[in-house]
């Protein structure tokens, strides 16, 4: 037992199984969030290329254009789509929209903040993600 | 009279139900004396009724004396008896063993909190976070000193707060939160929510000072409103609607 | 600079960048994907003074907004003086150097320095 302060650390903190899906979508938030800072990062090196000219961009852009890439393009638009609509959620609730009225408690205390409205923005931020890598690999492997 | 009789016929109609038994695996640890955690497990007899924590006295009455727990009125106020319960942080005074739906029942020390002994933590860090956001009301000390007059509120202004002055400082929301497992400067959820409690109090003249004081780089903005820590409060007082409430007042929503 | 205006900026360059970046990737769809990646079309877009500004203003939405996405969970793994201050101005130069890096690909494209 080296942890003096009984913290449950990066273990506790990611794990998803405990607290419903509301933890799930703060998970979610923060891989998407790193996935797509990667991602830009790497898409502003990959299309640096255009200033090798036009070998140099065909070049690069072989690398995309294959079945790895695209499965990878596709995950990107999911994280994307979920991290923008869970984003706006979290928005609105970091505002004060939608997290209930405070009241009088009474047993059993069902949290007033955890309401059906942001979980179905959850649950719609990975439907769309889903739906939205769908049209991705439609679009990419269609053409 | 009737209702005594009443009362005594329920009684003597509720069946015992058969006495079943279950696992308590109870964490041990003494960080003055042991290098590494362990379990012990006890086999305990429980009624459809018998709580957590009458189980874990039932191992310190019967079987090992030595085990270490913090309680006091066994009935979800002192907010002592904080712990992990199958993963989860709950009251062992209000969690019944027969709710948890499992032949074995595990009990660890709250996470997040410094171990004293076995099941029993330390609260500094919750208490100095607590006082940190000045849970009192603040007034102008003339104006006490000239008006004799008790402060006048309306239901609709004890509404806005009431809910989280039910908070009992047990800890187990700064237990759940995701931000305290790793942030050990974060104020938690529960120092937030009672910053709102007062915030939200028609009484207190507070707010700028409180405002300023969880608007650092550990203070509410680390909240990421995930709500583990309003799933596990045994009071219904929603710290994270405290939190998002009060993050409205630093986004302008609120005034 | 405090926390509430940080978070602010954090919060207006998402919602900027959500709106930029739907314009960005229409564009894609609207010449169909793989035409669209073609040489001579990203040069046209490039060289398309609005677009171009619309890409310098995505490249500066994101990097604010990632980096200080980062910073944040960063803050939140690890504590400490020395860390703390590692980690914000780690961020900031990283910000501050991929900005400089994209402006770098728009402004010499756009100028026809390819």
């Amino acid at each position: 037992m080296t942890n003096d302060e009984n913290k449950e650390g990066i273990g506790g903190m990611a794990n998803p199984r405990r607290y419903g899906i509301e933890r799930v979508a703060y998970l979610l938030m923060r891989l998407s969030g790193l996935g797509l800072l990667a991602y830009f990062v790497a898409h502003i090196y990959e299309t640096s290329n255009i200033l090798r000219g036009q070998v140099g961009w065909n070049e690069f852009l072989e690398l995309t254009q294959t079945t790895g890439g695209h499965i990878f393009l596709a995950i990107v638009i999911g994280m994307c789509v979920f991290h923008t609509v869970n984003g706006v959620r979290v928005m609105l609730g970091h505002g004060g929209v939608g997290v209930g009225k405070p009241a009088r408690p009474d047993y059993p205390y069902d949290p007033a903040s955890q309401n059906y409205r942001h979980k179905i923005g959850i649950y719609s931020a990975i439907v769309l993600a889903a739906v939205a890598m769908m049209y991705g690999l439609a679009v990419m492997f269609g053409e | 009279m009737a209702l005594v009789s009443h009362i005594a016929e329920e009684q003597v109609s509720t069946p015992v139900s058969s006495s079943k038994s279950i696992t308590l695996k109870i964490f041990r640890y003494n960080p003055e004396h042991d290098d590494s955690s362990k379990f012990m497990e006890f086999t305990v007899p429980y009624e459809k009724w018998t709580t957590v924590l009458e189980a874990i006295l039932e191992v310190k009455k019967h079987f090992d004396h030595s085990v270490a727990v913090r309680y006091s009125c066994r009935q979800a106020t002192c907010g002592s008896c904080g712990m992990m319960i199958n993963g989860k942080p709950r009251l062992a005074c209000f969690t019944k063993i027969s709710e948890l739906d499992s032949n074995v029942v595990t009990v660890e020390p709250m996470n997040n909190f410094p171990i004293i002994r076995d099941l029993a933590v330390k609260f500094e860090r919750l208490f100095d976070t607590h006082q940190k956001i000045k849970p009192y009301l603040i007034r102008d000390d003339t104006e006490l000193e000239t008006d004799e007059r008790e402060f006048l509120q309306t239901p609709e202004e004890v509404e806005q707060y009431i809910q989280f002055a039910n908070c009992i400082k047990c800890g187990l929301c700064n237990s759940a939160c995701p931000t305290m497992a790793t942030d050990s400067s974060f104020v938690g959820p529960q120092a937030l929510a009672q910053a709102y409690r007062y915030v939200a109090d028609s009484r207190d003249k507070g707010k700028d000072s409180r405002l300023k004081i969880i608007d650092e780089s550990h203070g509410i903005w680390r909240c990421h409103f995930a709500g583990s820590c309003s799933q596990v409060c045994p009071k219904g007082v929603d710290p994270a609607m405290g939190i998002q409430l009060l993050r409205g007042y630093l986004l302008g929503f609120r005034s | 600079m405090r926390e509430s205006t940080i978070m602010k900026i954090h919060y207006g360059t998402a919602l900027a960048a959500v709106a930029l970046v739907a314009v960005h990737i229409l564009m894609r769809l609207t010449t169909g994907f793989v035409e669209s990646l073609e040489y001579e079309n990203v040069l046209a877009n490039y060289k398309f003074v609005p677009y171009a500004a619309m890409l310098e203003l995505i490249l500066i939405l994101l990097a604010v907004h990632g980096f200080n996405g980062l910073r944040v969970i960063l803050l939140e793994l690890k504590q400490g003086r020395m860390y703390e201050k590692a980690v914000s101005y780690g961020c900031l130069v990283a910000m501050f150097g991929l900005i400089a890096y994209g402006s770098n690909t728009i402004i010499r494209t756009n100028m026809g320095m390819t």
